[in-house]
């Protein structure tokens, strides 16, 4: 048997060095570019549309959105002027709506991120060490979940006050607990592998197998995630606006637009305008689905466990 | 005047095993994996530890590096690096030896690479990291050792992410990161169990040759005695948590003692067997080792067991040849005298 293993090295070592390994330098086996695709970019596009009017609002070419155009017709349709129009109070619903996605963009984006790293960095620590530390953050985020968000942001609202960075705090911490379930079961499926404790075993810190090794491989999770979260956050803000219980007025936010134009619809105040719904129903709409869009799209794209095929 | 008999870098050997027991909290009861293994590895010296799936030399190899977990897990003993006592230091103080004295080869290259980072940032990581390189050096030093190991055009490679190379490919990445920092121990656990049998032979002389190389001292894990055979001066052969048999690698193929050692070796496909000879596979499992049986543990699988087998667990004692060690009531040597003696008194106590 000794003479099996060594006659075979010296008969195949050789020839087999370099053979079923070798590939001709260039052509690496490059697995099949993915492409993000048209449709990705378009729902780019227009989130990042979305992003730019509302950052530079003060510098486009529009009324205040609080400002009372009394020379336009009140509950004006759209057109030339107001393009989208104005609502009962004679303001412009096009200024309006862009600067109501200031709030959106920032409850939304703001609260993901507070979420992310109030719940993202316990959830990668406790998946990584387990044990205690483990147990007591499931513990907390379990007690905080089974709490409907929703009464709770009611409740601290008229507790706290309904300042835009409160909401986006309160909505960040609510948020915390899902994001800490979802990076933690994704962190657990990497904080076993062999490459963590290869790490390990060539002296990394804890803290450096956490940055460098777990976080670049949740990252596509991470990322797409976060995505779906800021969607799902705006939709909860827009509950609240529509509720009276986000930004008081006259600050415009989608939600309270839509409050408002609410009762517009059915002729109440004694008048009707389909407008003041429509449009930002459709903003709002059109922003939370390229988001999906783009967080699938992304998630896709990211996902290696098709390259390994 | 006195002088404590202090050891020290020149006169301790490169590692010291003594007494090793390491054992796991389970919901059924204590799991004993190691159960007092002893053992020495001296500079430039290669020592194959030899058993079966569940034999506990992955969890040995692991207690020597001091990479098992924390919690639940009991490790008493000792394991003595260059002198100095390592087992159950705190992470902090691993980490001065982790990579720069002591090295591991995992068994599994598909997992043991990081799947999102280019080959030459984990080779290059560790560069930075214990040998302070800047940016070039470390590269200059990465695609140096992607050569020695044996890759092809290393500067393509350097930049490619694992899934990209072949399994061998990837083991010989794992080897040169191992070996970036020049450890003087590497602890090679099972490191071509996954790869195919063509592959397995070029890891495992690229091994030895950059063992002997680099004088490193090599422990190299294995189930397959033909693996040992030729790449090491002394072999351990673990059954059940305990060390069954332990020679050097000469003495141990010529005076193998251990019935067990022999149903390994008899397990090993032959390639000069005629075709469709049925291959030997060993009887039974391996004992539950929360509830070991008393007796030797592998009495039950063994086919020269004898009563006092079953009663007794033998010790391991040393042979007539220095640093052969077995623990056998009946060894093998002995045994066509023992057979016939065996028999009759089988007889006589039923």
């Amino acid at each position: 048997m000794t003479d099996m293993i060594s006659t075979k090295n010296e008969a195949y070592a050789p020839a087999l060095l370099d053979g079923p390994t070798q590939l001709i330098p260039g052509e690496l086996a490059e697995p099949t570019k993915k492409k993000l695709g048209l449709y990705f970019w378009i729902c780019a596009g227009w989130i990042l549309l979305i992003i730019l009017l509302a950052v530079f609002a003060n510098l486009l070419p529009l009324p205040k959105p609080d400002f009372q155009n009394y020379a336009a017709p009140q509950n004006g349709a759209p057109g030339w002027g107001h393009i989208l129009g104005t609502d009962d109070l004679n303001r412009d619903i096009l200024s309006r709506l862009i600067f109501g996605a200031r709030v959106s963009l920032i409850v939304g984006f703001g609260g993901a991120l507070i979420g992310m790293i109030l719940g993202g960095i316990p959830a990668m620590y406790s998946a990584y060490r387990r044990g205690r530390v483990d147990t007591t953050l499931n513990t907390i985020s379990y007690a905080v979940l089974a709490f409907p968000a929703l009464v709770a942001l009611i409740a601290i609202g008229e507790f706290w006050g309904h300042q835009l960075w409160k909401i986006t705090l309160v909505i960040g911490v609510f948020s915390a607990p899902l994001i800490y379930r979802v990076v933690r079961a994704s962190t657990l499926s990497y904080a076993a592998r062999d490459f963590v404790m290869a790490a390990k075993a060539l002296g990394a810190s804890d803290r450096r197998i956490l940055g460098r090794e777990l976080l670049p491989n949740i990252m596509p999770t991470i990322i797409s995630f976060g995505l779906i979260a800021v969607a799902t956050i705006i939709v909860l803000e827009g509950t609240l606006a529509f509720l009276g219980l986000s930004v008081p007025p006259p600050t415009p936010s989608w939600g309270n637009m839509l409050n408002e134009g609410a009762a517009l619809l059915s002729g109440g105040k004694g008048q009707t305008n389909p407008w003041l719904v429509i449009f930002p129903a459709a903003a709002m709409f059109s922003l939370l689905f390229t988001l999906n869009v783009v967080a699938d799209k992304l998630r896709a794209y990211f996902d290696v466990t098709e390259v390994k095929l | 005047m006195t002088r404590l008999p202090e050891p020290t870098v020149q006169t301790a050997p490169l590692l010291a095993v003594d007494d090793l027991r390491v054992s796991f909290a389970t919901p059924q009861g204590e799991l004993r994996a190691v159960q007092g293994v002893s053992l020495t590895l001296e500079r430039g010296k290669t020592l194959g530890i030899v058993g079966e799936s569940g034999s506990g030399k992955t969890v040995l190899s692991r207690a020597i590096m001091g990479l098992l977990p924390q919690n639940g897990v009991t490790q008493t003993g000792s394991v003595r690096y260059q002198g100095q006592e390592i087992l159950n230091a705190p992470n902090k103080e691993l980490r001065r030896l982790w990579g720069t004295q002591i090295a591991m080869v995992f068994q599994d290259p598909m997992t043991s690479l990081n799947p999102v980072q280019r080959i030459g940032h984990q080779i290059t990581e560790t560069l930075k990291l214990h040998l302070k390189l800047g940016r070039d050096e470390a590269k200059e030093t990465a695609l140096s050792l992607l050569m020695q190991v044996g890759i092809p055009s290393p500067v393509e490679r350097y930049d490619a992410y694992p899934n990209q190379l072949s399994g061998g490919m990837r083991q010989r990445v794992i080897i040169a990161i191992a070996l970036a920092c020049a450890p003087r121990l590497l602890m090679a656990d099972e490191p071509t169990t996954g790869l195919d049998v063509t592959v397995q032979a070029q890891i495992l002389d690229l091994l030895s040759t950059l063992q002997r190389d680099r004088e490193m001292g090599m422990v190299l894990v294995t189930h397959d005695l033909g693996v040992v055979a030729t790449r090491t001066d002394e072999i351990i052969v673990m059954y059940a948590g305990n060390v069954v048999e332990r020679a050097p690698t000469s003495v141990l193929f010529s005076q193998m003692s251990m019935p067990y050692t022999e149903a390994l070796l008899r397990s090993i496909p032959r390639i000069g067997n005629p075709s469709h000879t049925r291959l030997q596979a060993i009887e039974g499992r391996p004992p539950n080792l929360i509830s070991p049986p008393t007796g030797c543990p592998f009495a039950p699988r063994c086919p020269y067991a004898q009563d006092k087998c079953h009663r007794e667990k033998p010790p391991l004692v040393e042979g007539a040849v220095p640093g052969h060690s077995y623990a056998c009531w009946f060894p093998l040597s002995t045994q066509s005298a023992v057979a016939a003696a065996g028999a009759g008194a089988g007889g006589e106590s039923a």
